[in-house]
């Protein structure tokens, strides 16, 4: 069952600094309302995993790694491989998270970097059967936060497509009733590039990118994930209150700028 | 071997004529039937219908929070359950809560969060029992208009109705309310909540591929249909209440004849 959540103990004057700031048009990390946080991208940490990267958004850090293993398909979907996102909010991340069973923040977070994946057609599903129906190789994409300085869902995406750009797996063969290895390894195959911009509502304010003091105060929350045409292909709102039509008309046009500017650096960086 | 034949794939979600697969045209809701106080229990509840959806929304409290550490000093708690039966779907779901409903329950909260004066009731909680029966395409919606109906049903002091339902993309073009088939082989979903005169929305979801100007017309579409649902919403109230006011006088009337 999902209940309202205590609200975090802060102090009443940082938030109204906060808030008063936000008032002015300025922040209390001196950027502008539509500006991200310096993002640090870092790909292949991980050398057992398929790929990895780990995003530094400001003071927010992500690790994400893909492991590609041997599988079923799903019998409604014989003719393509599975994908799985899962996201971890590790109790030494923040002294919110706690041990136990994934949070509804925890999922809230999966399913929304999922959405982006999936509905964006990123990973092509079809190149990873090996024989129809009975063997596909599945994808797993587990998202581990480190460090929570705010706005998971933006570096968790960031670093879920780098770590996915970056992933290398084996080639596989049927050689009678078994899958052996063809030797050698080919780049994971991507038909697209999703990414993810948040923004929060502070009072009567929108602004980019939230940090952690920012996400204490806001309102609401937007996500809106935006794919390499600058079409949209997820979308989440979260927090206690709405937005008008008027504020999701004008962050979902930026978004699509703001996205465009973070895929850059995310291809850049898995580039490597 | 006793399992019914899985609905196959339409050739076509809309014909020559520009219907969709059950007759319907673009901008055109799905039957709906809402009905509110039918639990004997419950503080409010409330059914709703819209399409083959059947769902049952029963809201208890405000009552005294357990345990007592997720009681809040200055409002209610709210707490939401989104659930489906196992026999709501084409292939038995298991009862235990999925992510998908972990999820749902988390974001139909929140699209309720708006609109009900928590700060009145303290230390208590208010809990929203949804109970997906049959399952079709926009269950989360047809839940949250059941819901709110069910809270105002419950006397639950409320700033106004949230009324919700989806808009989806259906062989290229934007289109109200998508059925089961509709969103499964269609190519958007964007589920909508509205507090209509406050012009808030207070729920919002997507998944699927829109440009930006399909994602502004079918937010406009489906704040139109939300603005229907909430007049048959409070019309339901009126005729439930006027009712309940006709009864009263009666048997008032019976009692000074007698």
């Amino acid at each position: 069952m999902s209940a309202t959540p205590q609200l975090p103990p802060v102090a009443k004057l940082e938030q109204k600094t906060v808030v008063d700031l936000i008032a002015k048009g300025k922040r209390i990390d001196e950027r502008g309302l539509e500006s991200y946080r310096p993002i640090e991208i870092r790909v292949g940490l991980i050398e057992k995993a398929n790929g990895s990267a780990q995003v530094h958004l400001g003071k927010s850090k992500v690790l994400a790694g893909i492991k590609v293993e041997l599988g079923t398909p799903f019998p409604d979907t014989p003719e393509e491989g599975v994908l799985t996102v899962n996201a971890e909010l590790v109790p030494l991340a923040s002294p919110s998270f706690e041990l136990g069973p994934p949070s509804e923040a925890a999922i809230e977070l999966s399913r929304v970097v999922d959405r982006g994946i999936r509905e964006s057609k990123a990973v092509d599903l079809k190149s990873l059967v090996i024989q129809k129906g009975k063997k596909v190789q599945v994808v797993y994409v587990d998202v581990y936060v480190l460090d929570h300085d705010g706005n998971l869902i933006d570096a968790a995406a960031m670093a879920a497509l780098a770590a996915l750009a970056n992933s290398k797996v084996a080639k596989m063969e049927m050689k009678g009733e078994e899958v052996v290895s063809k030797g050698g390894h080919h780049q994971l195959p991507l038909n697209n590039h999703p990414v993810a911009v948040t923004f929060a509502k502070i009072d009567k304010t929108i602004v980019v990118d939230p940090s952690l003091e920012e996400e204490q105060v806001m309102s609401a929350r937007l996500t809106v994930t935006i794919d390499k045409n600058g079409h949209l292909c997820a979308m989440q709102k979260g927090g206690l209150y709405g937005f008008t039509p008027d504020e999701l008309k004008k962050a979902v046009n930026l978004a699509v700028a703001k996205a465009a500017e973070n895929r850059a650096k995310i291809m850049a960086a898995a580039k490597g | 071997m006793n399992k019914l034949p899985e609905p196959k794939q339409p050739e076509k979600l809309i014909d020559d004529k520009g219907l969709r697969i059950d007759g319907r045209r673009l901008d055109q809701l799905r039957p709906l039937k809402l009905e509110v106080g039918l639990l004997d229990k419950a503080d409010g509840s409330a059914y709703i219908e819209q399409g083959k959806n059947k769902i049952l929304v029963a809201v208890y409290g405000p009552r005294e929070a357990h345990p007592k550490h997720i009681a809040m000093p200055e409002r209610a708690v709210i707490r939401c359950r989104y659930h489906m039966a196992p026999f709501s779907v084409d292939e038995r779901k298991s009862p235990a809560p999925s992510r998908r409903e972990m999820e749902l329950s988390k974001v139909i909260r929140e699209s309720l969060e708006p609109v009900v004066l928590t700060d009145l009731y303290p230390r208590t909680t208010i809990d929203v029992f949804i109970e997906v029966l049959q399952s079709d395409g926009g269950s989360r919606c047809a839940g949250i208009t059941a819901a709110s109906l069910a809270l105002a049903d419950a006397g639950i002091p409320m700033k106004e109705l949230v009324a919700a339902c989806a808009v989806g993309k259906i062989q290229g073009k934007i289109a109200l309310d998508l059925s089961d088939a509709e969103d499964k082989y269609g190519d958007a979903d964007l589920p909508v909540a509205l507090v209509p005169n406050m012009g808030l929305v207070t729920l919002l979801q997507m998944d699927g591929n829109l440009t930006t100007g399909e994602f502004e017309q079918g937010l406009s579409m489906a704040m139109d249909a939300c603005k229907t649902i909430h007049n048959m919403q409070r019309e339901t109230l009126k005729k439930k209440y006027a009712t309940v006011k006709e009864t009263v006088e009666e048997r008032e009337e019976q009692e000074i004849a007698a």
